[in-house]
């Protein structure tokens, strides 16, 4: 009973976000805004897995995002580059939904890789060598001209084919079809995050965010399960980059903007990091924010309006949107269990 | 030859500033155990304080920049006390978090009063450069570097020989038997704070005239920051000056003889090596990372 009750929340949310399109009848601004608003909620999500539950601040995190793209926009567009040494790397374009499986791939080992590399330092430093692998990915999608077309950007990115056999394929050129294909992958990333924190893996997560050194000395392998938490995370991110790709059929180095990782933190934080529901919530409030507030004030307006939001739910709700709504509810606030509390039939 | 010469006086140049900007990064990430991320915005404000003070005040160079290092010093203190001083105790992340909100809160800022539109400040000094030997320097990058040893001078002898930087000192090696001992280490917070950020102020001010202000360059400007206070160890302020430079000639040399458009990308790979392989920086006794 108390499943169902837990499952409820998510599952009205869901049919409400399915159902959307259909009162919106087909207003293009909208549904545009939905579309890259559910693409960065699925950014936010996975930041989530390592800013929530493993407690690492990584603001690098828009690298994978961007590797996803360009990944998966150059494997359905080729590319033929010299590669120095007389060597020249020559590709022909393949479909598109095989550049979404290669961004996810391709993203989930740069996590590895950079996740390696990072997970040896912690605190600011961790937050300093995530910031600077990004600036560099950055740097190198702009200055390698030959394979990403540098600021003159990638176009004519074709939109993703899906097939089923015996039913045909479809094309999803309109508005409405990526809407529903960001949900899906948006939905399936919500399961793969609620199964993983929600096995014996999410309280090793939990417990190295709340005492590191408890967490290794009950052997709990530090090393190990950030560099998961690193690789899913990163993967999912690649996956958004990817839609994202796809979607709008052109990218050039912004994707890589310092300013959307910051977005998705802020969807995180003011969510509720550490929760499932947080980062959905805070997705939709931000990602939609612009389209409320885009009558009243310019853009560069927008974004004050944001960095006081977060400065405000810091000093207000620092636990973010959701657990501070759910804590209102229950009127006594939940008391937060340390997962590596002593276990109560200890002899005294 | 002459270009590598050309190279080194460029970078003495912007390595005077890097070290301004530095320094005052290390003071507040040592001192106050906070990672300033209005540091950038810092820089871009005191820019356009110069340009205020020139374009719309007439005054001429040499006032502009005791104008903006003031103005530094004054959002300096106003961040300190409205922001951090009840936030004291958190944990780093959050101040982190609530830091960001508050430089892009500055950073929006500045966009959204003075355009997006890059401004040059019209500089007092004669257009042809002074040749040394085979180089040139314009005379306006020689009064920045003048301007900047200057003021790396005063923060020394202020640090070194003044009771506010005995106390500094103090309560950056134990900020509890600092206060025991009577140090006021909330008003000591303040005023590293506003030190800093009028040092950000200062080298925003310098740079500002030798290139152009426009409201996105102190996002590099921080990030730079950042990698000469690794570079130089956590709250070293030795460390941070030789650290500017030591960015500055990296920055030189592989625009000069790799490619101009990795410049940025020296920065970020030095604070990669540093902390993968010296956490502590280049010139950290016993310093622990946590």
């Amino acid at each position: 009973m108390s499943r169902l009750l837990h499952a409820l929340p998510p599952l009205a949310l869901l049919a409400a976000l399915a159902a959307l399109p259909l009162a919106l009848g087909s207003n293009p601004y909208l549904l545009n805004a939905l579309i890259v608003t559910g693409i960065l909620t699925i950014g936010a999500m996975s930041l989530n897995l390592l800013l929530g539950y493993t407690g690492q601040l990584s603001l690098g995190h828009i690298a994978f995002f961007g590797i996803g793209a360009y990944v998966s926009a150059l494997t359905s567009l080729g590319f033929d580059v010299e590669l120095g040494f007389g060597l020249r790397a020559v590709h022909e374009p393949w479909p598109a939904a095989v550049g979404f499986v290669l961004a996810v791939v391709a993203a989930g080992a740069c996590g590895y890789l950079i996740g390696r590399l990072s997970f040896r330092v912690r605190g600011a430093y961790f937050v300093l060598v995530t910031i600077s692998f990004a600036e560099v990915v950055r740097l190198v999608a702009l200055n390698w001209v030959e394979l990403t077309q540098g600021p003159l950007a990638l176009t004519n990115i074709p939109a993703i084919t899906l097939g089923l056999p015996g039913l045909g394929t479809w094309t999803l050129r309109t508005k409405l079809q990526n809407y529903y294909l960001v949900l899906a992958v948006g939905t399936l990333c919500w399961f793969v995050v609620a199964r993983l924190v929600g096995a014996r893996f999410g309280r090793a997560m939990r417990g190295l965010k709340e005492n590191e050194s408890l967490a290794l000395s009950v052997g709990i392998n530090a090393t190990r399960t950030l560099t998961v938490a690193a690789v899913v995370s990163a993967a999912m991110a690649g996956a958004a980059g990817s839609l994202y790709a796809h979607y709008l059929r052109i990218i050039d180095p912004e994707v890589f903007a310092f300013t959307t990782t910051v977005g998705m933190v802020i969807m995180v934080v003011a969510g509720g990091k550490g929760t499932l529901m947080g980062p959905v919530v805070g997705g939709l409030i931000f990602g939609l924010l612009p389209v409320a507030l885009r009558p009243v004030m310019a853009p560069e307006a927008q974004w004050i309006v944001y960095g006081l939001v977060l400065i405000v739910i810091l000093f207000v709700m620092p636990r973010g949107i959701v657990p501070g709504l759910a804590g209102l509810v229950r009127r006594r606030p939940a008391r937060a269990v340390p997962v590596l509390e002593a276990s109560p039939e200890a002899p005294r | 030859m002459d270009q590598l010469i050309q190279h080194l006086v460029n970078t003495l140049i912007l390595g005077g500033t890097y070290a301004l900007l530095g320094i005052g990064l290390t003071l507040i990430f040592g001192i106050m155990n906070v990672v300033n991320f209005t540091h950038g915005a810092l820089y871009t404000v005191g820019a356009y304080l110069t340009y205020l003070a020139v374009a719309a005040l007439g005054l001429d160079l040499f006032l502009a920049l005791p104008v903006a290092i003031l103005g530094g010093l004054l959002l300096g203190a106003l961040i300190e006390i409205v922001l951090l001083r009840p936030l004291r105790g958190q944990d780093i992340d959050t101040t982190m978090l609530v830091m960001i909100g508050a430089g892009i809160v500055l950073q929006s800022g500045t966009l959204w009063i003075f355009g997006g539109v890059a401004k040059a400040v019209p500089s007092p000094f004669p257009e042809a450069p002074l040749q040394i030997g085979p180089a040139s320097v314009s005379w306006l990058r020689l009064f920045v570097l003048g301007a900047a040893l200057l003021l790396i001078g005063l923060t020394y002898a202020l640090i070194n020989r003044t009771k506010l930087g005995l106390a500094m000192r103090a309560t950056f090696q134990d900020a509890d038997t600092a206060a025991l001992m009577g140090v006021n280490v909330r008003v000591i917070y303040t005023a590293t704070f506003a030190m800093g950020s009028a040092l950000a102020a200062a080298a925003g001010a310098l740079l500002g005239p030798v290139y152009v202000v426009h409201p996105q360059m102190g996002g590099p400007a921080e990030l730079k920051a950042f990698a000469i206070v690794i570079l130089g160890g956590l709250g070293n302020v030795t460390g941070a000056a030789i650290g500017g430079f030591i960015l500055a000639l990296a920055e030189e040399l592989g625009a000069g003889y790799i490619s101009s458009g990795y410049r940025d990308a020296m920065g970020f790979l030095i604070i990669i090596a540093v902390l993968l392989y010296r956490p502590t920086g280049l010139f950290a006794k016993a310093e622990r990372v946590g």
